[in-house]
């Protein structure tokens, strides 16, 4: 149950960061013309950092021990 | 060429394979090894999220905003984080309530109400039906722009259209066929439908393999990768605009709005509450849908922004509408098969989510809108209908058929209108109306029915003036005057700058006003009285879930008498007798007992009956028909009080029982220290007896073996008499002396020795002592130094006991002085302003750095005690250490091996003794 409750505020944790990563000011950062890799600065980091976003919760989920 | 018979026939293979997988799906269900009970299955059927909206018209959205079409897919992968929490509360309620639907999860919640429920369905319905219009007008123009294939024709007007010939009608007509064989085969308790469920995860993996698909070729087959399109796009001012948003605080806060908007839409959606809670086989399922639910988002969004760049380059003179370019890119290429493939793909996005929303609203519409009023209306006779069961089964198909009815007449009516295109947001809003009620039913206590009827109807109408009368305007059936002007004329009311509030897009607009007026009148309402008993009880149950579902038993919340004979009919009448009796016998057997007459009726079977129907007709009705056959009485004050109390009672406990456990561990720290404390004394107790019993041994054998000689040899001569009778005398006053000092010592260590203080010249006492030791010098020859200050003030002490302190002082040092060349100083001086102090130096063997702290322990005494005979009690210096601290002073020794020892002990100065010194002398 601990465990559980463990894995939960992690995820609550990963929520946090998204509510961030997906929000006015950081966002505003890469609202910006220009290219990283040949693909739009804004689009990059918003998928970047929802991919991110996804991966930690799948670390979270898949090697938690409960 | 893509003919009509050939689309058709794809279609409906298609349809028929979905139906296989459904079919299947059932039958593994009813012969018990189901197939959906898999996470991976699971999460799949969460993608009906992804409707034809997304399929077709994320595209078409970023198009217009750029990468605005984002915030729909980002909400829900926030909002997945807190699901570990929240969603899983959610589905235990549900599951242990046999909840239906969300609907009949608020009703529930608040005391069963009916009026509640009928509410939630009718603003979902409201809410929804546009959403169904739009999947049946993306089928029907997608299936349009098939046909004209390779030539690329946009559709006509909806309304345009001759009924008969309307692709629409018939699609509406082959989904509600669809859904009702799917969603009503049979009734069941738990209103699951396992069949349609595989179906539906089936449909999402198409769904996204087709926007794939197309994705891939327009990337990386019309262009070359993702850096050739955007580059090619950099070059033209209006798609080099879409890669940025508008650097604008509104266009972040309608950013941030939408996101929390599909946040709340990703729960209360009724699609979704279907397939999240409803069709949930295990509710550990939920873990992996966590993250492989928004993998998927992100999978089915990585083209977007190709496509839309891809189509808007390809199509530059804005011919073809950007909703389309998903179908309408690969046909250009005369890519035949792609194209039919992305044509299936919205096919299976809009019949996932057509079946899925079309079975939940059917539910609810049946549960709680359509069977509580006949329930009241003809009463009487359903009492003589002995199954309602097909009676319930036809009101779902009825209901199925209604509501795609519905849809189809509002994208008749509405077509290419505003309110079809606008509507996938402003259903969003709507359902977000429930969020309130929802979130404050499973964590707040207090929330109470009043309060969330006066939310979600306030809420409810501020959408329907901010959001669906203007879409209704714009879209021509109401004059544009009540947007421009306001209702009547009236500035302040403008439906989107509603009390002058402007700089907001009208979906946020609407949203914080809604949210304002539900959240405001919930929370006020809620707070004016007390819950009553049912829905503090319910209340109860919601939100402490996890302590209820984990064994305690829910009788104590009801009290009355039933019989069997009536409840196994009543739900046999909505079940079917079969069915009922079955329940009832499983239920029987799990008792223990053999039939279902013999089960006693008592609150458990009464629950477990008004769950059963719930699971049929809904939890309000549920109760209304079981209470109809079960005389209730109402719960004593006591037990109300105890349902009320019951949560801080139970933290009241845990916080005593914390408490009492910390001082538990508190009071055995003390006990074992004590304990270790006691072992240590027991210890020294049992050293000192033994060192005593030593020491007194020691002169006791001497005396008594020279007591024997004398005794058994009358001839010794004189001489040896007199030697061996001194030796006695001798050991005798040693034992003596040692037994008063074992007795002194005893005395100072309980407290109980008696002190004479007085004002003691120190100088005397030197004196006296040093008189008395005369002899013991004389005898060894130790040369004696004094070296006294001039006008040492008095202390206050006991004249005798520092006599015996010196004495010991003194002996000591001479009996550690070689005789003839010993030499021992005494000094008497005044350190620093408070104390006297008294040294006797001597030029013995000295202690060692280590031996300098046992020498003032009991009995200790430095030197090989096994060789030489000890040359003292072992007493003396602890005596002494104690008489000067009893004084307020200290008592130490400075010494090193071989360069003699110096004890030295201060006194603290009696203030003012000086005058006392002179009066005596003149005395």
């Amino acid at each position: 149950m601990n465990r559980s409750i463990i894995t939960g505020q992690r995820l609550v944790a990963v929520f946090l960061l998204g509510c961030l990563l997906f929000n006015y000011p950081l966002i505003a950062l890469f609202n910006k013309p220009g290219k990283l890799f040949e693909v739009p600065l804004l689009y990059l980091f918003i998928f970047g950092a929802w991919a991110l976003v996804i991966g930690l919760m799948t670390l979270i989920i898949e090697r938690r021990k409960d | 060429m893509l003919q009509g018979w050939v689309i058709a026939s794809v279609s409906f293979t298609y349809l028929g394979v979905l139906f296989a997988i459904a079919y299947f799906g059932d039958k593994r269900s009813d012969a018990g090894r189901s197939i959906i009970a898999n996470p991976t299955i699971f999460a799949l059927s969460l993608a009906v999220y992804c409707t034809t909206w997304t399929f077709y018209g994320s595209v078409g959205r970023a198009a217009s905003t750029g990468i605005g079409f984002l915030p729909i897919y980002l909400g829900p992968t926030l909002m997945a984080g807190l699901w570990w929490f929240v969603m899983l509360k959610i589905i235990r309620i549900s599951k242990a309530n046999r909840i239906t639907s969300i609907a009949d999860f608020i009703s529930s919640r608040y005391g069963k109400s009916q009026l509640l429920g009928g509410l939630v369905t009718v603003i979902a319905v409201i809410g929804i039906i546009p959403y169904i219009s739009l999947q049946l007008k993306a089928v029907s123009n997608s299936f349009t722009i098939l046909l004209h294939y390779p030539e690329i024709v946009m559709p006509a007007k909806a309304g345009a259209v001759p009924l008969l010939h309307d692709s629409a009608l018939y699609i509406a007509m082959i989904l509600a066929a669809f859904t009702i064989l799917f969603g009503t085969r049979h009734l069941d308790a738990t209103e699951r439908h396992e069949g349609m469920v595989a179906a539906i995860a089936f449909e999402s993996v198409v769904k996204l393999l087709a926007f794939l698909a197309v994705g891939i070729y327009v990337t990386f087959g019309i262009y070359n990768g993702f850096g050739d399109i955007f580059g090619r796009a950099e070059l033209v001012p209006k798609l080099k605009a879409l890669m940025t948003m508008t650097d604008s605080g509104a266009s972040y806060g309608s950013w941030w709005s939408l996101t929390f908007l599909s946040m709340l839409s990703i729960m209360f959606l009724p699609r979704q509450f279907q397939i999240t809670v409803v069709e949930n086989v295990n509710e550990r399922h939920l873990a992996r849908a966590i993250w492989l639910f928004p993998l998927y988002l992100i999978l089915i969004n990585i083209f977007v922004l190709p496509i839309t760049v891809g189509g808007l380059m390809h199509f530059p003179d804005g011919s073809v509408d950007a909703d389309t370019f998903v179908l309408t890119l690969p046909m250009a290429e005369r890519q035949e098969v792609l194209t039919l493939f992305v044509f299936i793909g919205g096919l299976s996005a809009a019949t996932g989510m057509v079946i899925v929303e079309t079975i939940a609203l059917s539910t609810m519409v049946c549960n709680d809108l359509v069977m509580p009023v006949l329930l009241r209306w003809k009463r009487l006779h359903l009492q003589e209908e002995q199954d309602l069961s097909g009676l319930l089964l036809t009101i779902r198909r009825l209901a199925i058929a209604a509501i795609l009815l519905l849809g189809y007449i509002y994208f008749r009516a509405a077509g290419e209108a505003y309110a079809l295109v606008g509507i996938g947001l402003i259903s969003f809003a709507a359902v977000a109306q429930f969020a309130p009620a929802i979130f404050g039913g499973i964590y707040w206590k207090e929330g109470t029915r009043a309060g969330a009827i006066a939310g979600l109807t306030a809420g409810f109408l501020v959408w329907i003036y901010t959001l669906l009368l203007p879409s209704f305007a714009k879209s021509g059936w109401l004059s544009l005057d009540f947007i421009s002007e306001g209702l009547f004329g009236v500035a302040l009311l403008k439906p989107q700058q509603l009390f002058g509030l402007t700089g907001l897009d009208e979906i946020t607009h609407s949203l914080f006003w809604s949210m304002l007026a539900n959240i405001g009148c919930y929370v006020t309402v809620s707070l004016r009285k007390r819950p009553d008993l049912v829905e503090a009880s319910q209340a109860t149950l919601f939100v402490d879930v996890f302590r209820h579902t984990e064994g305690s038993a829910r009788s104590r919340f009801w009290r009355g008498s039933a019989k069997v004979q009536d409840l196994l009919p009543l739900i046999g009448r909505f079940l079917g007798p079969d069915r009922a009796r079955g329940a009832f016998l499983a239920y029987a057997r799990q008792r223990g007992v053999d039939s279902a007459e013999q089960l006693e009726a008592d609150a458990d079977l009464v629950h477990y009956a008004e769950t059963l129907l719930a699971g049929a007709i809904g939890g309000a009705s549920a109760r209304v028909m079981v209470a109809s056959v079960v005389k209730e009485e109402p719960p004593g004050i006591d037990e109300v009080m105890n349902i009320l109390d019951e949560a801080s009672q139970v933290r009241a406990y845990s916080r005593q029982l914390e408490q009492k456990s910390r001082e538990l561990e508190a009071a055995t720290a003390e006990l074992r220290a004590a304990n270790a404390q006691l072992k240590e004394l027991d210890r020294m107790k049992d050293d000192f007896m033994s060192t005593v019993t030593h020491e007194l041994r020691t002169p006791l054998t001497s005396i008594r073996s020279f007591s024997e000689i004398l005794l058994e040899d009358p001839k010794i001569n004189l001489a040896d008499r007199k030697k061996f009778l001194a030796i006695i005398v001798k050991e005798t006053e040693r034992l003596t002396r040692l037994i008063n000092q074992v007795l002194d010592m005893a005395k100072i260590e309980s407290g109980n020795a008696e002190w004479h203080t007085a004002d003691i010249d120190l100088h005397e006492i030197i004196e006296e002592s040093l008189a008395a030791t005369s002899t013991l010098f004389a005898d060894k020859r130790i040369q004696l130094v004094r070296e006294f200050a001039e006008n040492v003030p008095m202390v206050k002490a006991d004249h005798d006991r520092l006599i015996q302190v010196m004495l010991n002082l003194l002996s000591n040092a001479v009996k550690f002085c070689e005789a003839d060349r010993g030499r021992v100083i005494v000094r008497l001086s005044v350190e620093g302003s408070h104390a006297v102090r008294v040294d006797v130096e001597d030029n013995g063997a000295g202690i060692a750095e280590e031996d300098q702290h046992t020498i003032f322990e009991k009995f200790r005494q430095v030197g090989d005690t096994l060789t030489a005979k000890p040359q003292g009690t072992g007493l003396g210096l602890p005596i002494s250490r104690r008489i000067v601290e009893h004084f307020g002073g200290r008592l130490w020794v400075t010494s090193s091996l071989g360069k003699g020892a110096t004890f030295s002990f201060t006194l603290p100065m009696n203030m003012g003794g000086g005058k006392r010194q002179e009066e005596r002398r003149e005395i």
